[in-house]
C-alpha cells in the first residue's frame, strides 16, 4: 500500500503494474509466507530448541514478532529481518558519515543509527601518513582534519563503554569531496566483499556505505604511503622550486571536468531512481541503469521522471527473469 | 435530536454497530523514518515517525528568568497537550524501549480533516509509523471509540453524533494479548450499559487491527519483492 511518488499517465501506470507484477511472480516462488507483521506468532518446532534472535518475543511459550519484517532462520536460530528501519552496525561495515560535532580526541558522525557514532582522533591515519603519538597539538587542529557537515567515509570498529565507534586507518578512508551523497534506506543495501568501486568509463568513483549512505565522487587516486614516500624524496627539490607558481597548480587540481561532473550527476539520479523504485542497490544495477539512461539518450534530469522510472522497472523485471533462467 | 431512526440508521446511513470506511496508507513522508496516513469516514489524520535517534537538548530560558519579566504568547492549547499525552503514554506501552538505549523516538501526528473520533484515528496512524519505521513493539495498538445515544450504543462516533454532548467513550487494546491501554470516557453512563460499549468498541478496535495488520503484510510483501535477492 505504499505507493511510488510518482505522477504517472495511464499507460505508465499500467507498464509499471505490469512490471512490478512480474517481479512479484518472479519473487513468490521461493518464499511465499516469510513475511510476518508486529504481533504474529512465528511457527516454530519446539522440540529442536529454538534460539530467539532479534525482533522476536516471547509470548505464552510461542515466538512473535514484534517487528515488520522476513522471518530468517539458521539452524535453530529464528530472526525476523526488517525491512525499512534504521540501519544496524556490525563490525567491519563500512559506513559513510557526516560529522556533527568536533569533541574531545573524537569527532560525532551522523551515521543514520540510533545513536552517533565516534571517530576517535588516535583511530586514524594522520593526513601526512607519519605513524605517531596524537599530541595536544594535533587535538586543537582536529578541524584541519575534519570540520562540522564534512563527510566522511569509515568501519565500523566496534562497540565501547560510550558508544558506537568507526576507525579510518587506511588512505582510503577519510574526507570525500567534489561529489554527491545520496541517503536510501539501509535494507537496499546488501554487504558485500567490495563497497569502494571505481567507474573507469566515467571516472568517477562510487562508495555503497552499508548504512545507507551512497556517495558518488569524482574519481582519486588512493595514495599508497610507501609509493608517495619514495617520489617525495626524489621530487622534493623540484617541489621547492615550483612553490611560486601553487596557486594556480591548485586551481588545476581542484577543478573537476564537467564531463565528469556530469557522470556524477547520472550515476547520483541512477541511484535515486532504485532508492523511489525500491530495487536494490548494487554496482552492476547502478551501471545497468547509467548505460541504460545513455543509450535512451537522456538528459540527467531527465532521469528523475516518471517514464525512465517505468522503464528501469521493465529492464530490471526483464534482468531479474533473465539471472533467474541461468540458474 | 434524534440519532438513531425508527428504521434502526443513523444520521449518516449507518447502522448502530457499523463502522466508517477505514482507509491506511504507508510512507506518506518522505523524509521521515515511518509514516502513514489514516482515514475513518472523513476523519483524516497524518503521523510521522522520526527515530530511534540521538537525544537531542534544546535550550530555552524561562520567562522568569531575567531581572524584568519576558512576556510570550501562551504555546499550545490544552486540547492538543493532553491528546499529545495520551498517545504518548499508549504508545509508550507497547514500544520496546530496553532495545533502543540512550535514544528517542519523536512521533509527530496532525489532523488534516476532522470529523470526529480523531483520537482514536491519531492512535491508529502513530501505530502504523512506528511498524513502517521498524521499531520493536510488544503488539499494535488499535483504537476505536463507541457511545450511547437514544437508548442505543453507537459504534465510531461522527462530529454530530459526538457533539451531542453523549456518553464517549475512547478504547485503545492490544488486540494479540487482549489487553486495555486506554480508556477515556466523556459524560456518564450506567455501569452495566458501559460494559455493553466497552465491549462495542474492543469490536470496532479488533476489525481496525485486522485492517491494519493485513496492510502492513502487504506493504511489507511489496518492500521483500521491489527488492529482489
Amino acid at each position: 500500500m505504499r505507493e511510488i511518488q510518482l505522477q504517472l499517465s495511464q499507460t505508465q501506470k499500467v507498464r509499471l503494474q505490469k512490471a512490478l507484477e512480474h517481479l512479484e511472480s518472479l519473487s513468490s516462488k521461493v518464499n511465499s509466507d516469510a513475511s510476518v507483521t508486529i504481533a504474529d506468532s512465528i511457527p516454530v518446532n519446539h522440540e529442536d530448541g529454538v534460539l530467539k534472535g532479534h525482533g522476536t518475543a516471547d509470548l505464552e511459550g510461542e515466538v512473535v514478532a514484534t517487528l515488520c519484517g522476513v522471518v530468517e532462520r539458521v539452524n535453530k536460530l529464528v530472526y525476523v529481518r526488517a525491512l525499512r528501519s534504521r540501519y544496524k552496525p556490525e563490525v567491519g561495515d563500512i559506513v559513510i558519515g557526516r560529522v556533527i560535532e568536533v569533541a574531545q580526541k573524537r569527532w560525532r558522525l551522523d551515521i543514520n543509527y540510533s545513536q552517533n557514532a565516534y571517530l576517535m582522533l588516535s583511530a586514524m591515519n594522520m593526513p601526512d601518513g607519519v605513524q605517531r603519538r596524537r599530541t595536544a597539538l594535533d587535538e586543537l587542529n582536529m578541524r584541519c582534519i575534519f570540520e562540522e557537515a564534512d563527510v566522511i567515509c569509515a568501519e565500523v570498529r566496534g562497540f565501547q563503554q560510550d558508544g558506537l565507534h568507526l576507525q579510518a586507518r587506511s588512505q582510503k578512508y577519510g574526507k570525500l569531496t567534489t561529489g554527491q551523497l545520496i541517503t536510501v534506506t539501509p535494507y537496499l543495501v546488501k554487504r558485500q566483499k567490495q563497497h569502494f568501486h571505481h567507474l573507469e568509463q566515467y571516472g568517477i568513483d562510487l562508495i555503497i556505505g552499508c548504512n545507507g549512505f551512497i556517495w558518488v565522487g569524482e574519481h582519486v587516486e588512493v595514495r599508497d604511503d610507501m609509493v608517495e614516500d619514495q617520489v617525495n624524496q626524489s621530487d622534493s627539490q623540484v617541489s621547492i622550486r615550483s612553490k611560486n607558481s601553487v596557486s594556480l597548480e591548485e586551481q588545476e587540481k581542484n577543478y573537476t571536468a564537467l564531463e565528469t561532473r556530469k557522470y556524477i550527476c547520472r550515476a547520483a539520479n541512477a541511484v535515486r531512481v532504485l532508492s523511489t523504485l525500491g530495487f536494490i542497490i548494487t554496482l552492476e544495477i547502478i551501471k545497468g541503469v547509467i548505460d541504460l539512461s545513455l543509450s535512451t539518450n537522456l538528459d540527467i534530469h531527465d532521469m528523475l521522471g516518471s517514464e525512465f522510472c517505468v522503464l528501469v522497472a521493465e529492464k530490471e523485471a526483464e534482468r531479474r527473469s533473465s539471472t533467474k533462467k541461468k540458474r | 435530536m434524534e440519532y438513531v431512526s425508527p428504521e434502526g440508521l443513523r444520521l449518516d446511513g449507518r447502522r448502530p454497530m457499523e463502522m466508517r470506511q477505514i482507509r491506511a496508507e504507508i510512507g506518506a513522508v518522505s523524509k521521515a523514518d515511518g509514516s502513514a496516513i489514516f482515514e475513518m469516514g472523513n476523519t483524516k489524520v497524518i503521523a510521522a515517525v522520526y527515530g530511534p535517534r540521538e537525544v537531542r537538548c534544546e535550550y530555552s530560558m524561562a520567562n522568569f528568568s531575567t531581572g524584568d519579566r519576558m512576556r510570550k504568547p501562551k504555546g499550545g492549547d490544552r486540547r492538543s497537550t493532553e491528546i499529545s499525552l495520551v498517545i504518548r503514554q499508549t504508545m509508550e506501552a507497547c514500544i520496546l524501549t530496553h532495545l533502543m538505549p540512550r535514544s528517542q523516538i519523536d512521533i509527530y501526528v496532525q489532523v488534516l480533516q476532522a470529523d470526529g473520533g480523531t483520537r482514536s484515528a491519531c492512535i491508529n496512524a502513530a501505530t502504523l509509523a512506528l511498524a513502517d519505521a521498524g521499531i520493536p513493539m510488544r503488539d499494535l495498538v488499535t483504537s476505536c471509540s463507541a457511545g450511547y445515544l437514544n437508548s442505543t450504543p453507537l459504534l465510531d462516533l461522527n462530529y454530530v453524533e459526538d457533539s451531542a454532548g453523549g456518553p464517549d467513550v475512547t478504547v485503545g487494546i492490544l488486540p494479540k494479548l487482549d489487553k486495555v491501554t486506554l480508556l477515556q470516557m466523556d459524560s456518564k453512563l450506567p455501569i452495566d450499559i458501559l460494559e455493553n460499549v466497552m465491549q462495542l468498541a474492543t469490536e470496532g478496535c479488533k476489525a481496525i487491527a485486522n485492517y491494519i495488520r493485513e496492510v502492513l503484510l502487504e506493504n511489507t510483501k511489496q518492500l521483500e519483492y521491489r527488492r529482489g535477492v
